[in-house]
């Protein structure tokens, strides 16, 4: 019997789930292989178990956990689709004010004293800050970056199809710039956070003459006091570093300052 | 349902196919309209409050992440309005490399929306993926013209989503020739998918329902307006500029809702492709003014079903449009150039059109030239209030000869049709619609 595959969305921009549809070389053969039973941004069907799961966005509210909750219950395998998922990304940034706080910035005063006390605004409005899924459930398989990067979406997929296990080495962004051969971006006058990133983009950024901000989330095991040191001997300022390790990587140990 | 007349309460939960999450909830009762709600269960992401801190270059690449259809607007909005802050004057080589970037995205938006997210309705089925079955020639196109349309954005922008090439005053990697090269041809040979593209369209039954709002837009004294302008209405007023965009989009809060919602010079107005194409169609190319005559689209329309039959005579007009700024590039080459610049106290605002419609963003920078407020105004909620118009005037035209479930797919279809792009809409969360 063909694989249950469903896609869900929590707050996220919903660009992953179009970079599944942008695998169109490969799309239809893949839908072939595979019984496709949600995908709400592209169908108007549902079903009620899954063999595999991708789920974007970040967890912010009781009724995200409660739902996430649900569709980890009635899954086999759970996939945290893109950085969202895997890290909080760029929204985790605003884990460092309080939610009232950007409520009265986004949407004034009133409206935030309204979401304090108006009990029925509590579900939609009960924002208490931004989460990785696995923060809340288990996690079986990472598909890292911002946007995530479709030749992995297709090794797991076909892993999963041979009933072998995906394997996503832990390695850093620096070691696929080598291999590309570009010249340092600290060569440039620039600084990265090449060393410290999990691989997995072939560098995609610096070979397109930018910088690595990190959006797939820091290694396990990367010298995080090394990098700062590395920085900060770059005439970094303080408050532009601590903004920089906060662009993508807001909820981890590194933006949070631990 | 009683006697006398209709009893409904529509409620569809997380609308399939929009971008975003949002909820319909309609009840009548004896054939009157009680409610009509347009409720939005998107959780805040609150993009204009943490980019605070942020140092100019890096506003562009983050805030791309409101959306993925639309990054790539969001991008240069973004930029132009960074760049209005600091005082950065950009080349027009710069200019011509963002208009195809932004072009690229028309393309791809509107395909993916009138092909995957539209033409299922009109064809009764829930999804593109049984289309791949009945109608495979249909769906290989669709598929076809996006990639090229991604490929575009890719080779100007670096990669399809969340481009990093395009920064403040220019590119940091330009684009190359053999593939801008490779980009003309395939265009070029696109011509039969597209003529496909425009029978398809003319097989689609289009609801018949009119009703006039104002028609609101960027118009540019020498071409179609798509990355620059200023905005117009189709109320007549004069053109205003992208700085002064609070006099356009009036943002305001409706008693015992916290939404922001937009309004010019009546109770609501309309932006995207039908809004450009009534109040530009003069500067269509003649393949896209063809193609509007071949699918019965007379401006000025004001059937909103319409907005799907303007995105494709927009995607006629990007293809043709496009063609011609391909040449140009190949013709003079590309120079590479200074992109540095210094970041200062200062504020400004910049105006794009994107595929649902005009975005305003605002950025003002502190002594130390970083971040410190930041403001934008979404297509999808200067349109919402508008769809909220068309669904009072629509549904009790529809309740006496439709049943539930025809009532619900063609409210459906009209949030559809105006392509809603929840992710984007920022000031959108509990927009209530009480009757």
């Amino acid at each position: 019997m063909k694989p249950k595959i469903a896609f869900f969305d929590f707050a996220s921009c919903e660009g992953c789930q179009l970079a599944v549809l942008n695998c169109e070389d490969i799309l239809l053969d893949i839908l072939e292989l595979v019984d496709l039973v949600e995908f709400r941004e592209a169908i108007s069907e549902k079903a009620l178990r899954y063999d595999v799961a991708f789920v974007e966005g970040s967890i912010h509210r009781d009724e995200d956990i409660a739902r996430l909750r649900d569709i980890r219950a009635r899954s086999t395998y759970l996939v945290a689709l893109g950085a969202c998922a895997c890290n909080g990304n760029v929204q985790a940034r605003s884990n460092f004010v309080a939610p009232a706080v950007n409520y009265a910035e986004v949407y004034g005063e009133a409206a935030r004293n309204r979401v304090q006390v108006d009990p029925e605004h509590w579900p939609l409005w009960a924002h208490t800050r931004v989460r990785p899924l696995d923060a809340v459930v288990k996690v079986d398989a990472q598909l890292r970056g911002c946007p995530m990067v479709p030749s992995e979406f297709l090794h797991l997929v076909k892993s999963l199809l041979k009933g072998t296990q995906p394997d996503f080495p832990a390695v850093a962004v620096c070691t696929e710039c080598k291999k590309n051969e570009n010249e340092c971006v600290f060569d440039r006058g620039q600084t990265c956070m090449g060393q410290i990133t999990w691989a997995g983009c072939n560098s995609v950024c610096v070979n397109n003459g930018y910088v690595c901000d990190g959006c797939r989330g820091i290694l396990p095991d990367a010298n995080l006091a090394a990098h700062l040191q590395l920085l900060r001997e770059h005439k970094v300022a303080e408050a532009d570093i601590r903004s920089r390790y906060r662009l993508f990587c807001g909820a981890e140990p590194i933006g949070r300052g631990v | 349902m009683s006697e006398g007349g209709k009893t409904y309460t529509i409620d569809v939960n997380h609308v399939t196919r929009v971008e975003g999450h949002g909820r319909i909830h309609i009840s009548t009762r004896q054939g009157t309209v009680e409610t009509v709600e347009l409720c939005i269960t998107e959780a805040n992401r609150f993009f204009e409050s943490l980019v605070k801190g942020m140092q100019p270059h890096d506003i562009p690449w983050i805030v791309s992440r409101i959306c993925g259809i639309c990054c790539v607007g969001h991008q240069l909005t973004a930029i132009k309005a960074v760049e209005a802050a600091l005082g950065i004057q950009v080349s027009p080589q710069t200019v011509l490399l963002r208009k195809l970037l932004t072009e690229s995205q028309f393309i791809q938006s509107h395909v993916l929306h009138v092909y995957f997210l539209a033409v299922p309705d009109f064809l009764g089925v829930k999804s593109v993926l049984p289309l791949a079955k009945s109608h495979p020639e249909v769906v290989k196109r669709a598929l076809r013209l996006k990639k090229l349309a991604n490929d575009f954005t890719a080779v100007f922008g670096g990669r399809m989503l969340h481009p990093m090439t395009a920064t403040l005053k220019g590119w940091r990697m330009l684009p190359k020739l053999d593939q801008v090269q490779q980009v003309y041809d395939r265009l070029r040979d696109a011509r039969v998918d597209l003529e496909e593209t425009i029978r398809v369209a003319q097989t689609l039954t289009i609801p018949p329902y009119e009703r006039e709002t104002e028609y609101v837009c960027l118009r540019h004294p020498d071409e179609y307006a798509l990355y620059d302008g200023q905005v117009v209405s189709s109320d007549g007023p004069p053109p205003v500029p992208a700085a002064d965009y609070r006099h356009v989009t009036n943002e305001f809060t409706v008693a015992h809702s916290t939404t922001k919602w937009s309004k010019w010079h009546r109770e609501a107005y309309f932006v995207g492709a039908l809004a450009r194409v009534n109040n530009n169609f003069d500067q269509l190319s003649p393949n896209a003014k063809q193609a509007a005559a071949d699918l019965g689209l007379k401006v000025p329309c004001y059937n909103p079903y319409m907005n799907n039959v303007a995105q494709v005579v927009e995607i006629v007009h990007c293809a043709d449009h496009c063609l011609e700024l391909l040449q140009q590039v190949l013709d003079t080459g590309l120079t590479e150039e200074d992109i540095s610049y210094t970041a200062r106290a200062g504020r400004g605002a910049g105006a794009c059109e994107v595929p649902r419609g005009v975005l305003f963003h605002e950025y003002e920078f502190d002594e130390n030239g970083r971040c410190c407020k930041a403001d934008a105004v979404i297509p999808t909620s200067q349109n919402i209030n508008n769809i909220e118009q068309d669904m009072k005037t629509f549904v009790p035209q529809m309740l006496p000869g439709m049943s539930c479930e025809e009532l619900t797919l063609h409210m459906e279809m009209l949030l559809r049709a105006y392509d809603p792009c929840i992710s984007c809409s920022v000031h959108m969360l509990d927009v209530q619609f009480v009757d």
